[in-house]
């Protein structure tokens, strides 16, 4: 299974980025294979819409869930038309969050922000 | 050259901003259209216009106001992301075979329609909001109104801005606050621009943002300072080191709060305030005469 994750650093010692839309990383994990590929998030400099283009990298990835600390409704829109399940992640550490998501420990991300849209966090 | 040169006609458009909301736009707008008489109140706050509360306008028609989005034939569409690649506001994404257009995304370019190669996306109109004309005593009343989460107002501004005043009119424009591309839409075609500032440090933050857009634009200006104490007034010392001309002082003053959060129009209740305001459209109105007579 292929699991994104939106990450600071390109290393797994990184932390969670807490933007989705505009991480600078993502990292697509396989747990089967334990296999790490960092790639540029494209969307992070864009002046609109960058939720509905990382998610489209998310997809384009092919990862089967994202583990993100919170998700835009268009994001969000992106990502379930694609059947990718989100999960919220509940530590800092990215290493931590990939060991919470193997035990099943963290929770499906349920609550969708409205979106920032340009007003808000950059 | 205008028909007014010289004459006694007046016929301008003003423009009213402020770098950040509740600095007195609005305050300003409304009254100097009121004792203006024969005048023109233009909201084009389209995220929040409330000029219209004071003014209570009878007679109000509607007209919506539409822009062009793409839509999708699914059946035309061979998935070759050449329009989710075009656009620069990721207003389209390609999911599971399938084009998704994000319609409050969309600024309406048309781009997407142009590199499409299969022909498979066709303009729709979409309703973004509407605008409303009315009429208060002798003042037209032109509210702008945007429907909440869609991407931009700018097509409901070139609505409300796209006739000149009638002869012996004056415009006020309450312009939306700070200096995006819907206050520098608002503000293109002004004949002055009036800077509300407040006296704080956050005030003169906001008075620099819009100070540097007007004069980005090269628009006529000039400074009003409301909520005045008798203290020290950090936007009144930025407007010296400027050299911005200061058109009026309205003071902090609870009979003024009190008179606006009621909805009433201050100079039409309060014969200070119907002097301060009178005394503040004439010197605007003798800065924009000047204007055209030395920058024609």
């Amino acid at each position: 299974m292929k699991i994104a994750i939106p990450v600071d650093e390109k290393t797994l010692e990184s932390n969670v980025c807490p933007s989705f839309g505009r991480t600078p990383n993502f990292l697509i994990y396989d747990t089967e294979t334990k296999e790490s590929v960092f790639i540029d998030n494209s969307a992070a400099a864009s002046t609109g819409g960058a939720g509905i283009k990382a998610a489209q990298t998310i997809v384009d990835n092919k990862a089967n869930a994202l583990l993100t600390p919170r998700c835009g409704q268009n994001a969000a829109d992106v990502i379930k038309a694609a059947d990718i399940k989100m999960f919220k992640t509940t530590f800092a550490s990215v290493k931590d969050n990939i060991a919470a998501f193997i035990d099943g420990k963290l929770p499906l991300l349920d609550e969708i922000h409205a979106g920032f849209h340009g007003r808000a966090g950059n | 050259m205008p028909d007014f040169m010289g004459g006694p006609a007046i016929k301008m458009r003003i423009a009213i901003l402020s770098g950040k909301g509740g600095t007195g736009k609005t305050l300003v707008s409304v009254n100097l259209a009121a004792v203006a008489k024969k005048s023109a109140y233009i909201d084009c706050d389209v995220e929040e216009p409330n000029g219209h509360l004071f003014f209570k306008p009878e007679d109000v028609q509607e007209e919506e106001i539409f822009v062009k989005i793409p839509k999708v034939n699914h059946e035309l569409c061979n998935g070759c992301r050449k329009c989710v690649d075009f656009c620069k506001f990721n207003a389209l994404a390609y999911i599971n075979n399938k084009l998704i257009v994000f319609d409050e995304v969309c600024h309406s370019c048309g781009g997407c329609i142009l590199v499409c190669p299969e022909k498979a996306l066709t303009e729709k109109e979409k309703v973004i909001g509407k605008v409303q004309k009315g009429i208060s005593g002798e003042v037209r009343i032109y509210t702008g109104i945007l429907n909440t989460g869609e991407a931009t107002g700018i097509p409901i501004i070139k609505k409300l801005l796209e006739k000149d005043p009638e002869v012996n009119e004056r415009a006020l424009i309450d312009c939306p606050p700070g200096s995006a591309c819907i206050v520098m839409e608002s503000i293109k075609d002004a004949d002055y621009c009036i800077l509300v500032a407040e006296p704080t440090l956050f005030g003169v933050h906001n008075l620099n943002m819009v100070y540097e857009l007007v004069k980005l634009f090269n628009r006529p200006f000039g400074a009003v300072l409301n909520k005045c104490l008798e203290e020290e007034n950090p936007a009144e010392k930025f407007c010296l080191e400027k050299k911005i001309k200061i058109l009026g002082r309205i003071p902090f003053d609870n009979e003024l709060g009190r008179l606006n959060s009621n909805a009433e129009i201050t100079v039409n209740k309060n014969e200070k305030y119907r002097l301060l305001f009178s005394a503040l459209l004439d010197t605007v109105t003798k800065e924009v005469r000047h204007e055209t007579t030395t920058n024609p």
